[in-house]
């Protein structure tokens, strides 16, 4: 019931990172890369229901090389 | 004390003589016969905001401290003062030290800690000594209350910021740290610290003695209660004035004894915002000064007269803002000196100029809010309020024709590097 209204976001650790740009190449949907090669993350948050995207955070997740990736819950009140 | 007169905290023959009240001077001085049993309520009564910067209110953060469940808490005056413009915490613990160390007990008290730890930063020599000095005084008296030590934090930009802050009495590195929620709880080993600057400490030694309806007596209605501010820039001896919040900032300026009809005037401090010259008459209150963008911040007031050239002046100060990064996040260490460049394009009226114009708003716009602490935002907020405020200057600079004194303006108070290889950038 409560799980509906939650959404996910890709946050990064920016003290951590050190602009590999792997995720970029391993979630070319979520992630873009900045002129000096650190991520930016256009259209987070989403839903937890678009598979194929959750699929591709996990992969440049599970692949930073500095671990400096989380997906984040965002639970929103709408009722 | 009377609840309309100025100055409150700068109360006193301090700055006179040269030298901080003492414990007894200081005990005639703020006299009173109110005690409160509740301070958080008489803060929340009192409206008393955050005086480091983002105003937030004092209240809510006390509150936030005081219901963690741990046995052991700390209380932090934050005394860094890391704008090169900004003298008011310096000033205030030369004049009525013990009205910060007040504020501090009383806050202990109020929340459950039982260590109170004032951050000055170590090239300070005489402000450390001030406050030590005060200390020593104070628990020759007394035994009882929070114990208090001085720390000294290298005395950096971000040093001031109060996770790098916490992160020094954690690990002795004064570098940010990185937080997922906000409001969020810095802690010290697995204990909660609750930091808050010097000068709002001052203020909550002063409601503790008078009351939070005393407090309100001054200011507007949001915005309650007197403000230290730093007046530079085009004036002869930079100042440091206590005035209540809501002046019209020309009054300010000429009670400060600065230019009054200036061409614009830098609020807030290096991470601030420009305000154009015709807008002196503005109330120096937040609520006022959000129509321009702008707030009240640290309490800088950096004046720039007719003859000064607004882009040179954000060039020096983004540059020092570049070299003060931590450099621990690649948009911060990387985006703020690509920012330092493109103005210096814009400044010198190079043949860059226009493309460097393109490049800065696609820059402020990638760099914003990517930074650890807000460090790279300010500098962004800087710069776009520049194009904002000097846009005719910024135009002229892009064909080609720089200002006469593009190449000499020297009106923000910036340190000097030691030397060019100090700079981050290749």
């Amino acid at each position: 019931m409560k799980k509906r209204n939650e959404l996910l976001q890709l946050r990064v650790n920016p003290i951590l990172c050190d602009g590999f740009g792997h995720c970029a190449e391993l979630a070319p949907d979520l992630v873009i890369l900045d002129e000096w090669g650190y991520p930016i993350f256009p259209d987070s948050p989403f839903s937890p229901g678009e598979k194929e995207r959750i699929r591709s955070a996990h992969l440049a997740i599970r692949g930073c090389p500095r671990q400096a990736l989380v997906l984040e819950r965002l639970s929103v009140d709408t009722k | 004390m009377n609840s309309r007169i100025l100055p409150r905290v700068l109360a006193g023959p301090g700055l006179l003589d040269r030298r901080p009240l003492t414990y007894a001077q200081h005990e005639t001085n703020f006299a009173s016969s109110f005690r409160t049993t509740n301070l958080l309520q008489e803060l929340e009564k009192s409206g008393l905001t955050g005086r480091g910067g983002a105003a937030f209110p004092t209240y809510r953060k006390a509150q936030l401290i005081a219901d963690q469940h741990s046995r052991v808490k700390y209380v932090v005056v934050n005394a860094m003062e890391g704008e090169p413009a900004a003298h008011k915490d310096h000033t205030l613990l030369a004049t009525n030290p013990h009205l910060v160390l007040d504020g501090a007990a009383a806050m202990a008290t109020a929340v459950g800690a039982r260590l109170v730890s004032v951050c000055i930063p170590r090239e300070a020599a005489a402000t450390i000594n001030h406050v030590e000095r005060a200390i020593h005084e104070r628990q020759r008296r007394s035994n009882t209350g929070p114990k208090f030590e001085v720390q000294t934090p290298p005395g950096r930009y971000v040093a001031g910021e109060e996770s790098a802050l916490v992160h020094w009495l954690d690990d002795n590195e004064t570098l940010p740290q990185f937080r997922v929620v906000r409001p969020h709880v810095l802690r010290i080993g697995r204990h909660p610290v609750l930091v808050d600057n010097a000068e709002t400490h001052a203020h909550i030694g002063l409601i503790q003695r008078y009351g939070g309806d005393w407090f309100r007596d001054l200011g507007t209605a949001d915005a309650t209660g007197s403000t230290l501010v730093s007046v530079s820039g085009a004036i002869r001896n930079p100042a440091v004035l206590e005035v209540a919040l809501g002046t019209p900032l020309h009054h300010i300026l000429e009670t400060a004894g600065a230019d009054t009809s200036p061409q614009a005037i830098l609020l807030g401090g290096y991470g601030g915002t420009w305000l154009h010259g015709d807008h002196v008459n503005t109330p120096y209150d937040n609520a006022s000064l959000a129509k321009f963008g702008a707030s009240v911040g640290a309490g800088v007031i950096m004046v720039l007269p007719k003859q000064g050239c607004g882009i040179t002046e954000t060039l020096r100060i983004t540059k020092w803002m570049a070299n003060e990064s931590a450099r621990q996040c690649g948009p911060c260490a990387f985006g703020l000196p690509a920012m330092a460049e493109d103005l210096a394009h814009i400044s010198a009226a190079s043949r860059d100029a226009v493309a460097a114009i393109q490049r800065l708003y696609g820059r402020g716009q990638a760099i914003e809010g990517r930074g650890a602490c807000r460090h790279p935002d300010g500098v962004v907020r800087l710069v776009r309020s520049a194009f904002e405020v000097f846009q005719p200057d910024i135009n002229r600079h892009a064909k080609g024709q720089a200002c006469a004194a593009a190449a000499t303006s020297r009106y923000a108070p910036v340190p000097q590097l030691a030397s060019e290889s100090d700079l981050v950038w290749e």
